[in-house]
């Protein structure tokens, strides 16, 4: 189905199902439930999943198939964020204009500073997108500030021409984002016994367009192109010594993931109209990169799981204090109960982030593949039953 | 003339904080090959060492007094630091206002430490894997390291001032005056990087180094254990990086990310300077600290603005494509 | 006239000469080996014919155009296909990647986005990897991963890679270096298959006196990075200057 092998439909459908699906999934706790806390099915939240995952879906063509490490893509991001709200600023509030400029303008940045970059290898190819990136993201905060507003960022206003649209409401209140008249924060709430749930539309816009980039993703794997990217990963001379160039095929990369950047970064700016210069900052590259090894680089899955698990955890984490891990561990004696949460305070609530590094350290020491892989040993450990094809099973074009 | 002479001054302090923490970097990545993302960790650590020091030698104990009341007219509590009470009051003020030079004995066992820790705990097992991968599990370990700081002792950054006397200016050429503390700091890295350049030089432990940057393997194959002489190497990168911590406080307040917003360009400093010299990554930190000081005067910056901010991007970019090797680079270092 | 056509090649490194004055000429359909002590400047003149390396001085023709100055994929273009001495094959990939990735760069050029498209959907390509893999018996293997792969096959793969490109001219960088004999009779004979069954001239680069007799219709020797002698196996054997020039080397080492 839609071209593809039997597996990668498989799995496009499972993904389709989830997406589709997540505010149910998502929100499994009842409203009133002491575990309602741990709900992931608000608007906000969902948007963030996906958004980042298709960041991270772009970011893996480049890293997960060529293997060149860039630690600059936050400044696409960015890049598409700007543009978005400006076509916010002066066209109109519909959406599509500006998702489709923030591609436009994120492709055609990443292609320049792509081609520069890639004169290089290995870790001057890092080392020079992240200069990129914190030149762009020093010149957003300073010398841009008419294009950018600077440290303020980039928010629409009530006199905004907006040519196409209003530059005010009826009431005199600024006009919201759309596609096409239909709200991007327009939401509908189901009360199902003790649950409800949250339908929202740009929740859904979003999640449409990650389904298209994960099925394009899956196309550029399974295509001659994306077997050339892992051969440039595998091994450039005897890429040149079977007379192809790998330059323009790592540029095409660096581009497209460029573009995926620059969506991600129109949606965000779509979801809530403004854009900040701390968007373009590396470490804000570095947490895509977080993102796709966590999950599993080179796999079509990982960085959507990735991106999941991180923005997920990142909501959850954050909200635990002291006063829930107390409830947690009440029925200990009292020595013992504030000993545990003395122990998971550092890791929990503003520590979220010494739990992220700490995972990511696991990984990239004992489970280079990531998630994916940490799946298919534990498949494997349960499926030992026919281990002669394993050989034979692994080799499909690839993961 | 003044002017220029000014601008080249404030470039130094900078510049020497950039010349001590590539200098390790190459350290590091010319003896392991490891490029190492937590280097920017251990400079910030090392601002830390001064901190807790301070934070040590302010121990109190309190005593009432009862001939005096506080505004509430309770009698009043009198925190008496210990170094005071065991020293007496001169030598114990004296120790607490010098806390800053002080935290350099008290660092550097504790870098040493840790240095070594993170080359046989982690470092060691990457020796033999990609440099992306080594890119990332020490980016990982910076990112723990700078939380570990952060939740000890917040997000805010904490002054740590330098002592009384060196904390004015001081009038270093005529005409000229300059803040103390600068020049204490510019004399310091000179020393320190003096020390590392004479220990390479001059003992036997740094010609086997020095050997085993040009070319691991023969020295391996002399029959040398050059990877217990890499872990020492480690230990002595990470307390350069930290030494540049120490001092750095009295100039920028320490806060935990701190780190992170030198390591960036501390590598593009060492790719100026040419990935694996040792010489390059010193000359280009100083050069890169007083071009970023020049760009950052009025006339500069109404010519062309916001060079200020991009200036050291601008010339690594450059650098980068016109002359890889970087000034001083070695052919064949990662390419 | 032939189809590489070698005109007084120099090259120095430094202060060593590692190539001068060197003349060769490889006939269209034969097989040219090259020998010669070790550091007679083998490789490098290989080196120099792929673009890897641009010699100082002369020229080098391939079908009537130079080479010199081009990259390494633009030669390959022209029609020249190199095995290493050490297999370069794409090791993380399936041994029919590994095949399909010269068949693209032959029908495609040397850079062509197809990024639509499922690389198993081109069954023209897929039929003419299979076959070529049958050629050399490794069709069994065409799932493999070619990581865990012995020496002998990844060889085998390579000149598979190198041969379905259809090349005029086949470089050999001493393709059994390093093999046990059973595996160096094997490629000897899949060679002289090669060899007998296509068009396509051979130029190869050995040590192993066997291998190269066996198959050489005309031999070089090259000494001190200059040819000593040129012409058939059968002279070349017992040549005088031949022999100065291995007993020369032996007597040294």
């Amino acid at each position: 189905m839609f071209g593809l092998q039997k597996k990668d439909t498989n799995l496009l459908l499972i993904v389709i199902a989830l997406t589709m699906l997540a505010p149910f999934i998502l929100n499994p706790f009842p409203t009133d439930s002491g575990l309602a806390q741990f709900n992931a099915g608000y608007p906000d939240l969902m948007q963030r999943f996906v958004i980042f995952g298709i960041f991270a879906i772009g970011f893996n063509i480049l890293f997960g198939l060529t293997g060149y490490l860039s630690f600059g893509h936050a400044a696409f991001l960015g890049v598409g964020s700007y543009s978005a709200v400006w076509m916010f600023k002066l066209l109109s509030m519909n959406i599509l204009p500006a998702i489709i400029l923030s591609v436009v303008i994120a492709g055609l940045f990443s292609l320049l500073i792509g081609w520069i970059s890639l004169r290089r290898t290995g870790i001057y190819f890092s080392i020079l997108t992240l200069a990129f990136a914190q030149m762009s993201f020093a010149l957003a905060y300073s010398v841009l500030t008419p294009i950018t507003n600077g440290e303020t960022g980039l928010q629409i206003t009530l006199d905004d021409p907006r040519i196409l649209g209003i530059s005010q409401t009826a009431d005199g209140s600024i006009p919201v984002t759309n596609l096409f008249g239909m709200e991007m924060r327009a939401t509908t709430d189901l009360a199902l016994g003790a649950w409800s749930f949250t339908f929202s539309m740009g929740y859904y816009v979003c999640a449409v367009l990650m389904i298209l980039a994960f099925y394009m993703s899956i196309r550029i794997f399974r295509s001659p192109f994306g077997m050339m990217l892992r051969a440039i990963k595998s091994n450039q001379t005897r890429m040149n010594y079977t007379g192809l160039n790998p330059k323009p095929y790592t540029l095409a990369a660096f581009v497209i993931s460029g573009m995926y950047a620059g969506l991600a970064g129109g949606l965000m700016a779509s979801m809530d109209p403004l854009a900040g210069a701390e968007r373009m900052q590396w470490t804000a590259s570095g947490e895509v990169v977080l993102m796709t090894i966590l999950g599993g680089a080179g796999t079509l899955i990982g960085p959507v799981l990735g991106a999941g698990m991180i923005k997920y955890f990142e909501n959850i984490f954050s909200k635990i204090n002291d006063n829930v891990l107390h409830t947690w561990f009440s029925f200990m004696p009292d020595g013992l109960e504030n000993l545990m949460v003395g122990i998971l305070h550092p890791f929990v609530g503003k520590g979220w982030h010494l739990t992220l590094g700490i995972i990511f350290m696991l990984v990239v020491a004992f489970l280079p593949g990531g998630l994916v892989e940490g799946g298919q040993r534990i498949g494997r450990m349960f499926g030992r039953k026919k281990p002669t094809d394993d050989t034979s099973a692994k080799t499909e074009p690839a993961e | 003339m003044d002017a220029i002479l000014l601008q080249i001054l404030n470039g130094l302090d900078k510049g020497s904080a950039y010349a001590l923490i590539a200098l390790g970097l190459t350290l590091i990545f010319g003896t392991l090959g490891v490029v190492n993302f937590a280097h920017g960790a251990l400079f910030m650590i090392g601002a830390f060492c001064s901190v807790t020091l301070q934070r040590i030698l302010n121990l109190s104990f309190e005593t009432v007094d009862p001939t005096r009341t506080d505004f509430l007219g309770n009698p009043a509590v009198i925190k008496t630091p210990y170094v005071i009470d065991w020293f007496g009051e001169s030598t114990g003020a004296a120790i607490i206002d010098w806390s800053v030079p002080l935290a350099i004995l008290f660092a550097i066992p504790i870098m040493l430490v840790i240095g070594y820790v993170m080359e046989r705990g982690l470092i060691k097992h990457f020796y033999k894997r990609p440099h992306a991968d080594q890119i990332l599990v020490t980016f990982g370990l910076a990112i723990v390291l700078q939380e570990i700081i952060k939740a000890f002792y917040g997000a805010n950054p904490i002054q740590t001032p330098a002592p009384e006397a060196l904390s004015g200016v001081v009038e270093v050429l005529p005409g000229i005056l300059y803040p103390a503390w600068r020049v204490v700091y510019f004399c310091f890295s000179l020393v320190v990087i003096g020390a590392v350049f004479a220990f390479l030089q001059f003992t036997t432990f740094g010609m086997v180094v020095r050997a085993g940057m040009a070319d691991r393997e023969t020295v391996g194959l002399l029959g040398i254990d050059i990877d217990k002489r890499f872990t020492l190497m480690f230990g002595i990168a990470a307390g350069v990086a930290g030494l540049a911590g120490v001092m750095y406080g009295p100039i920028n307040a320490p806060n935990y990310h701190m780190g992170m917003d030198f390591l960036v360009l501390s590598f593009v400093v060492v790719v100026v300077g040419g990935m694996g010299s040792l010489p390059g990554a010193v000359a280009a930190g100083f050069l890169l600290g007083i071009l970023e000081s020049f760009a950052s005067m009025t006339w500069v910056i109404d010519l062309i603005p916001g060079i200020n901010q991009i200036i050291i991007y601008l010339v690594a970019i450059i650098i980068l494509l016109v002359r890889p090797r970087g000034l001083l680079g070695r052919k064949g270092v990662m390419e | 006239m032939g189809i590489l056509e070698v005109k007084d090649v120099g090259k120095r490194f430094g202060g060593l000469k590692a190539l001068s004055d060197v003349n060769l000429s490889v006939a269209e359909n034969t097989c040219h080996a090259i020998i010669g002590p070790n550091g007679a400047g083998k490789s490098t003149l290989l080196n120099c014919l792929v673009g890897k390396l641009i010699p100082d001085t002369g020229s080098v023709m391939f079908d009537g155009q130079s080479v010199l100055g081009r990259s390494p994929h633009e030669i390959n273009q022209m029609g020249i296909s190199r095995v290493f001495q050490t297999p370069e094959i794409f090791s993380d990939l399936s041994v029919m990647e590994n095949m399909m990735i010269p068949l693209f760069a032959r029908r495609d050029g040397a850079y062509r986005l197809h990024a639509y498209h499922s690389v198993l959907s081109e069954a023209e390509l897929v039929t003419k990897a299979e076959q070529m893999l049958a050629d050399v018996n490794m069709l069994d293997k065409r799932n493999m991963h070619t990581a865990s792969m012995s020496r002998g096959d990844k060889r085998r793969l390579e000149m598979a890679m190198c041969l379905i490109q259809e090349p005029k001219l086949l470089l050999l960088d001493e393709p059994t270096a390093g093999m046990a004999r059973a595996d160096t009779n094997n490629t000897i004979d899949l060679l002289k298959q090669i060899k007998d069954s296509r068009n396509i001239t051979i130029a190869i680069i050995e040590h192993d006196m066997h291998v190269v007799f066996s198959l050489a219709d005309r031999i070089t020797v090259l000494a001190q990075g200059t040819p000593l002698v040129e012409d058939v196996p059968e002279k070349i054997k017992g040549h005088p200057k031949v022999k100065e020039a291995y007993l020369g080397e032996t007597a040294h080492a």
